[in-house]
């Protein structure tokens, strides 16, 4: 009855055309958007094709020096050392969600599978961790991987009543720790979204598996994987793209060993003080994100299509 | 001795309630399904029909009692090891696969060779006229369709006994009705032996070759459909299917006929009684609203005739309904279908209005509970 496009006539002010009215709702996050987001990103942009002067500072010019330095392309030949550090974070931010994925995936199962009045106090004890802060999460998995450490102190004293000879394993600092920090600190952003996958499947739709003829393995592989593929998808897109940036598990977990490009643009901008050249590394970090993400829900979608039936 | 497609011995089943007390849903239930009938079982919600059909397709064990298919007993036999399928209430079809993948689900399952696969999913798709519809997925259907979708699944694998649970429920009426018969007609087709789980007795009654009432997990009487309308063995039924008349007394005498004589106050009937009643029991006598007759003027000879005054009558379409009182203790209601040609006078008038009422007594039963 009082929607604009009623013959009846509607008051003067309320009758703007619909695609006026449509601008105006999304005004506030199109400002927001551009102001904090699309306006620095040029900004970025014009700062790779830069350089640096001795004291720091950017001399705006137009030239890709700094891009031919991150692929190797250097005065005196080619120096993988960039190149190295990109493929390092492509590496680590797959092994990451892969490992993430094989663990979160029966956790999401047990807590989707599990009473409904309890789900809620397992899916708080999921989100718990995440009320301490980051950096101190970190620091925690020194104090468990650390030569000294609570891993070593647990297997030293195994190792003594069984009676063998031990020598404390040098965990940390060390890449395996900084895949262990990442599984852990991105572990929930993958839970989540396939718990819900999972909690909307229909019971009956086991049974119906069931009913046919399919046993527990093959209702898995045919009826609860596929339907929860777009939880799946979604969590990977939380876990690849943070996991692809952050720079703080490395430097706290890595010791300096394992250098992402992350840490790279970090360097850049605080260290070494060359903000063109951190800029080119951040474009080439988004273009590589941007790649894999295209191609992955190219592939798999963005997680919303079979839910929705 | 008969070969039963599904036998229930004893059958019992509790659950664990929320509260951690224990729900008695089906007590010691038997039962004999024919190879090739369609049997259904009926009664309100929570009487351990869908529970025993659960335990029948595998997705709940009986706490007791065996359950028999074709003889060989299967009832702690996993549900995909059982050679029965089930039509869902809600029809359970997999959102992630294509009709044609939906159907062939299990002839997958068992190693069904692709073309022959094929063939077949085609055929059952022809059979409940979703001709072509293979490449379709279930959300672009409606909910008649997806029935019938569900009963191709199921019926693919050629089982050796179908389960059916309420799965017109989410219809609406006329779709119902359309698929009552439908259903029937595949029956007869196909000549699998169907097990119906409902709630609504008159489709119960459309369908079914015999029908099993149920009540708080217990069989209160199988019997065709026809049976289980006209002989009711106890109140609960008689109630459940239909509309009927029930008057509260004592048996007076019985005879060696199976007809006894029943007393409510002044008010004395002869009715039907079963064997094993004596005298000077309090029963219940039941007769249907249609079998009673209304007349205006006192019929000759005739038991079971009664004056009484016109409370109420009610026009309903087919039919009129008439409440009348008998006694200040005893009303009964009356149906006569509205047959004859429009204009011509009906039977009706004010409240108050003398009339007579009267019922053969064979039409009325005596029940004790």
């Amino acid at each position: 009855m009082t929607t604009a496009q009623s013959p009846t006539p509607a008051p003067p002010v309320r009758s703007l055309p619909p695609h006026v009215r449509g601008w105006l709702l999304i005004a506030p996050t199109l400002l927001l958007l551009t102001v904090l987001l699309i306006i620095p990103l040029i900004l970025v942009v014009i700062t790779s094709f830069g350089a640096r002067d001795p004291n720091g500072n950017v001399i705006y010019t137009f030239s890709f020096a700094n891009y031919l330095r991150l692929i190797g392309i250097t005065d005196e030949g080619f120096d993988p050392l960039y190149v190295e550090i990109l493929w390092r974070s492509v590496a680590l931010a797959f092994q990451t969600t892969l490992l993430v994925i094989v663990i979160a995936f029966p956790l999401a199962y047990f807590v989707a599978r599990a009473p409904a009045r309890r789900r809620n106090l397992f899916l708080f004890l999921i989100l718990v961790p995440l009320w301490t802060n980051f950096v101190i999460r970190i620091y925690a998995w020194i104090m468990i991987l650390r030569s000294q450490g609570v891993l070593n102190g647990l297997l030293g004293w195994a190792a003594g009543l069984a009676g063998l000879p031990f020598q404390p394993l040098d965990l940390y600092p060390s890449p395996g720790a900084v895949l262990v920090g990442m599984v852990y600190e991105f572990l929930p952003f993958m839970i989540l979204p396939i718990y819900t996958s999972l909690e909307k499947i229909d019971e009956s739709l086991f049974e119906a598996a069931a009913d046919l003829g399919a046993n527990a393995v093959r209702t898995f592989w045919r009826v609860t994987l596929p339907l929860a593929l777009p939880g799946m998808v979604a969590g990977t897109i939380l876990v690849f793209i943070p996991v692809m940036g952050t720079f703080i598990v490395s430097d706290i977990l890595g010791g300096r060993q394992v250098i992402l490009v992350g840490n790279l643009i970090q360097r850049q901008f605080l260290d070494a003080r060359d903000a063109a050249f951190g800029s080119a590394a951040s474009i080439i970090l988004m273009v590589l994100t941007l790649v894999v993400t295209v191609f992955y829900t190219r592939r798999f979608g963005f997680g919303e299509e079979i839910v929705s039936a | 001795m008969p070969e039963f497609a599904v036998e229930l011995r004893d059958v019992s089943k509790r659950f664990p309630g929320p509260s951690g007390e224990i729900v008695q849903a089906v007590r010691n239930v038997s039962m004999q399904i024919r190879d090739g009938e369609f049997f259904s079982m009926l009664g309100p919600s929570g009487c351990g029909k869908t529970t025993s059909l659960r335990m029948i397709a595998g997705f709940e064990l009986p706490t007791e009692g065996e359950i028999y298919l074709h003889g060989k007993p299967i009832g702690q036999t996993p549900p995909y090891k059982r050679p029965v399928n089930t039509v869902f209430q809600n029809y359970a079809l997999f959102p992630h696969m294509t009709i044609g993948e939906n159907v062939a689900f299990g002839l997958e399952m068992k190693g069904v060779p692709k073309s022959e696969r094929q063939a077949r999913v085609r055929q059952a798709l022809e059979m409940v006229r979703l001709p072509g519809y293979e490449a379709r997925r279930s959300r672009q259907m409606s909910g008649g369709q997806q029935q019938r979708v569900a009963l191709a699944r199921a019926l693919v694998n050629r089982p050796e006994v179908l389960l059916l649970d309420e799965p017109l429920g989410a219809l609406d009426l006329k779709l119902r009705k359309e698929m009552q018969l439908e259903l029937k007609r595949l029956q007869r087709e196909v000549g699998i032996t169907f097990i119906y789980v409902t709630h609504d007795q008159e489709e119960a009654l459309t369908m079914s070759d015999r029908i099993a009432v149920m009540d708080h997990g217990v069989v209160k009487q199988v019997g065709l459909a026809s049976e289980i309308y006209e002989e009711p063995n106890c109140r609960f039924v008689a109630d459940f299917i239909g509309e009927t008349n029930f008057i509260d007394g004592v048996v007076a005498s019985v005879d060696g006929d199976g007809y006894g004589e029943f007393v409510a106050g002044e008010l004395r009937f002869i009715a039907r009684v079963p064997a094993g009643i004596s005298p000077g029991r309090k029963a219940t006598l039941t007769v249907r609203p249609e079998r009673v007759q209304i007349l205006r003027d006192r019929p000759d000879g005739r038991p079971n005739t009664f004056v009484g005054s016109l409370r109420e009558s009610i026009y309903i379409g087919t039919d009129t309904r008439f409440i009348i009182d008998l006694s200040p203790t005893v009303q009964i209601l009356a149906r006569q279908q509205n047959a004859l040609p429009i204009g011509m006078p009906v039977m009706e008038g004010p409240a108050g209005v003398k009339l007579w009422v009267t019922w053969a007594p064979n039409s009325a039963r005596i029940l004790v509970e």
